[in-house]
């Protein structure tokens, strides 16, 4: 057994696989669940791309949106929008047990704590669609 | 007493960034990744787009979002490694990889929304 360091204790813990989250599905949805922050940091690289491109001129900006078309870059991003919507469900599903609030002794249902999130996500949606497409 | 941790600090930005994130990128991506290049939708032209860009209070937004979701990753990509892969003993490589990308990434951010065109 290797020696014991900061992060190996002295105590004995069965090692598990590398692959344990694909035993249950509950575990591959939390491991896909978690993985969605790489979506995230991948739009966020895109849109550095983009308001680069933007800035650079008229030029540049047309070149940017011919790369958009390359089939695999359409892949990348419809993959990344799968997972950006999935992060955006399971986080408004999310507020209601990370806040369990309570009203005369009752707990709020569960509804109506996401019920708001998923309104104001279809709001946020309509105002900056209208901004982009007016 | 141990050492005060900064946890509480990365969760708030990281909480902040899931619901900005949410909120925000699916529209987005759909809008530009998706609907505009597979010409769904009429992508709007350069000058209505630099002009929308340019407002300074757009720009904000931007950055907001951009650094934020940058901390969102950060502190999620980094327990997915550690509880996915089972890579505690990577800590401080991985530590240094997400902080350290999402703080270089906000720097980015903020060089290019400063000056707008």
């Amino acid at each position: 057994m290797a020696a014991p360091t900061e992060y190996v204790p002295k105590t004995y813990r069965a090692r598990m696989s590398t692959y344990w989250w694909l035993a249950r599905r509950p575990y591959v949805k939390f491991i896909l669940r978690e993985s969605s922050s790489v979506a995230v940091a991948w739009f966020v690289i895109f849109t550095l791309i983009q308001i680069r491109a933007l800035k650079h001129g008229a030029d540049a900006y047309a070149a940017f949106e011919a790369w958009l078309q390359n089939p695999l870059l359409i892949a990348i991003n419809v993959i990344a929008l799968f997972f950006v919507i999935f992060h955006a469900i399971t986080w408004f599903n999310l507020a209601p047990k990370a806040m369990a609030v309570r009203m005369g002794g009752k707990r709020v249902p569960d509804i109506l704590i996401a019920g708001p999130n998923f309104a104001a996500w279809i709001v946020v949606s309509a105002v900056l669609a209208w901004f982009i497409l007016r | 007493m141990g050492k005060r941790s900064n946890e509480p600090f990365l969760w708030l930005l990281f909480s902040a960034g899931g619901v900005f994130a949410a909120m925000v990128i699916p529209i987005l991506l759909f809008l530009f990744g998706v609907a505009f290049p597979l010409g769904w939708l009429k992508a709007p032209d350069y000058n209505s787009l630099l002009t929308l860009a340019s407002n300074p209070l757009a720009r904000l937004f931007l950055f907001g979002l951009c650094m934020l979701s940058l901390f969102h990753w950060a502190h999620r990509f980094r327990y997915t490694l550690y509880d996915g892969l089972q890579i505690k003993h990577l800590n401080e490589l991985i530590n240094t990889f997400c902080y350290g990308g999402a703080i270089v990434g906000s720097v980015v951010a903020a060089w290019l929304l400063w000056r707008f065109p």
